[in-house]
């Protein structure tokens, strides 16, 4: 039985680096990280300084040059693209700045894409994409276009999307870098919930420190290495 | 197996749905396949109707006695002797007063003017007995009367006349300096001897200064493998030197050779525009990879393969080549299907024809569109499944 002191996500002497022309950059040399269940994280820390890097490298869609990265008791450094592939469909959802929908499909679609990786039926998936528009509060709004809806609804939609095949890991790339103050809260709360009553561990790379006031705790990435703030609740 | 399905279906229909986004450039390729296909289906219909006029006029029961190597009518020669020979040859039906139906005919060519060009052409003019017309299929005069024995009259084709002027009802034409009265118009079931002009033999003998010269000799024989003891009977006779084919393979033989030169024609000009359009295919599919390079990543990141974008941007493409396809299709059915043509034929007189679009003939077309499609799928579905998704995401 897992508790909220099990760790999510274990980093061990991560070396990331990146070449640009002749020259070689090096965002990440030999950081390390835990991160126990059920915790909701920001990531704060100037630009430049590897924030989204490191959730690109949690959520695997980039891989590191060294260490190892550890997710729920998983090497995700050692798959496969295509066993990564696998395994960001069912453990993990991806809240971007913005947005990230299919502009021509509709509110409930875009939130049924991850369970078409599945085998769920097609009467599940609606009761599944139902319930997850009903959790960020957009059910009278199913057959909506993203054009037809406000950039707070759309992040809504977005996080609809990244909880629909109840993933534990939620990472959120400046989720309310592109919304008005009352917007962001309301996303926020929304995260706060997931993390509260539905025990999602949640990464959140973000600028604002109102926003981050929402985590747990926050981190932040200096040089390479992190500064942990304890925030209050 | 299901989700990988699913997957591709989900790709396919998303990259469907923003085709608006890039509407131009999908309708550029549509179009430029659809010219490919067009000029494609028009060579093949071509060829298709004209081996259909030919081949479609031949029975197998009745046999065409050429002169040995002669392979066409105009070449050949048969003597009074050889035709009496022939008349005597095994397997050939009697009629009910005993004598052989058999039709020993002259086919010289004069001249035509065509009504739509007004250039000349070689028609074909035929002599021919009493027993000619029995001999071939469907001969029907739908206009006027057969020609009087004796006399300078002349029965036309339908499809001669449509299509070369002075050849109606009750008009006179000038062949080698006599003339000829139109006294009748005949159908042959849309075949080849619609293309022909006929005429009494001993008349055309005469007057063409042919005398006692034949060039075929056409027989109906008891049953059509008949034809085998018709050879071996003139093979063993050394007074016979004459090749001896039944008249479905003798016209099978004249249409394939124009036929075949049609589509050889045809053929090498739709693969060199169909590069044309690959060209554009290629570009337009990069395109659609480029601007939903972003949509892409998305997926990816949720979880889809890089096997269910590489199919729906393949699939995309092979839609829209699809839809050239049809459209070429449809526009050679309504410019071209049944339009009327004459070319030469292996007798060296004017065959009218009408092109003939068979579902075989569409069937190629479409083939060679979906060809284009996948070939410019191709690599800008690779390039789709192989997309780094962090560049992608973050531009």
């Amino acid at each position: 039985m897992s508790s909220a002191s099990d760790p999510m996500i274990g980093i061990v002497d991560l070396r990331k680096t990146f070449t640009k022309g002749k020259e070689t950059i090096t965002i990440f040399d030999g950081l390390n990280l835990a991160i126990p269940k059920a915790d909701f994280v920001a990531v704060m820390g100037p630009s430049g300084s590897g924030k989204t890097t490191l959730l690109n490298l949690l959520g695997g869609i980039d891989c590191c040059d060294a260490g190892t990265i550890e997710i729920a008791g998983i090497r995700i450094d050692r798959l496969s693209e295509g066993q990564l592939a696998h395994w960001r469909a069912s453990h993990v959802g991806f809240v971007f700045q913005f947005y990230n929908l299919m502009q021509m499909l509709t509110a409930a679609q875009n939130v049924e894409l991850p369970l078409l990786l599945t085998r769920l039926g097609g009467k599940a998936r609606r009761e599944r994409v139902e319930a997850a528009l009903a959790v960020v509060g957009l059910s009278d709004r199913l057959k909506h276009y993203p054009k037809e809806m406000s950039g707070g609804q759309q992040q809504r939609v977005a996080i609809a999307r990244a909880i629909v095949s109840d993933p534990e890991l939620l990472l959120c790339d400046e989720p309310t870098g592109d919304l008005d103050r009352r917007t962001a809260d309301e996303i926020l709360s929304i995260l706060q919930l997931l993390n509260r009553d539905f025990g999602k561990t949640i990464v959140m790379v973000t600028h604002d420190p109102a926003a981050a006031q929402y985590a747990r705790r926050a981190l932040h990435l200096d040089k390479g290495h992190f500064i942990e703030k304890e925030l209050a609740a | 197996m299901r989700s990988v399905l699913l997957q591709m279906l989900a790709v396919t229909a998303i990259n469907l749905r923003s085709l608006p986004k890039r509407l131009w450039l999908s309708l550029a390729t549509v179009v430029a396949v659809g010219l490919v296909v067009m000029v494609l289906l028009t060579f093949l219909a071509m060829a298709n109707g004209f081996q259909r006029t030919i081949a479609g006029s031949g029975a197998e029961d009745i046999a065409v006695v050429l002169r040995g190597g002669s392979r066409a009518e105009l070449n050949s020669v048969v003597s009074l002797d050889q035709v009496r020979l022939i008349e005597d040859g095994p397997g050939i039906a009697k009629r009910a007063d005993g004598k052989p139906q058999t039709s020993a005919e002259l086919y010289v060519t004069v001249d035509g003017i065509k009504r739509s060009t007004r250039t000349k052409a070689n028609l074909p003019l035929r002599g021919l007995g009493p027993q000619g017309p029995a001999l071939r299929q469907g001969i029907v005069i739908t206009a006027g009367r057969m020609f009087n024995p004796g006399s300078n009259e002349i029965i036309v084709g339908r499809a001669l006349g449509g299509e070369f002027e002075g050849f109606d009802l009750g008009q006179t034409v000038a062949f080698n300096n006599t003339r000829w009265t139109v006294v009748g118009i005949f159908s042959a079931e849309a075949g080849v001897f619609e293309s022909e002009i006929w005429a009494d033999l001993p008349v055309l003998q005469s007057l063409f200064k042919r005398t006692g010269a034949f060039q075929v000799v056409r027989a109906r024989l008891t049953m059509p493998a008949s034809i085998e003891a018709l050879r071996s009977y003139s093979d063993g006779d050394p007074r016979l030197k004459l090749d001896v084919m039944s008249e479905a393979d003798y016209f099978a033989q004249q249409a394939s050779s124009t036929a075949d030169l049609i589509q050889k024609l045809g053929w090498p000009l739709a693969i060199a525009m169909a590069f044309g359009s690959l060209a554009g295919a290629l570009n337009t599919m990069y395109s659609s990879v480029a601007a939903r390079a972003s949509e892409i990543a998305t997926l990816r990141a949720i979880g889809f393969g890089g096997f269910s974008t590489f199919v729906g941007t393949l699939v995309e493409s092979m839609i829209l080549a699809s839809f050239g396809g049809v459209l070429g299709a449809a526009a050679t059915y309504l410019m071209f299907d049944g339009f009327t043509a004459s070319t030469v034929g292996g007798n060296f007189g004017q065959v009218v024809f009408h092109f003939e679009l068979s579902l075989r003939v569409i069937g190629q077309g479409l083939l060679l569109a979906l060809a284009v499609g996948l070939l410019g799928g191709l690599f800008p579905a690779m390039r789709a499944a192989r997309m780094p998704i962090v560049a992608a995401l973050y531009g």
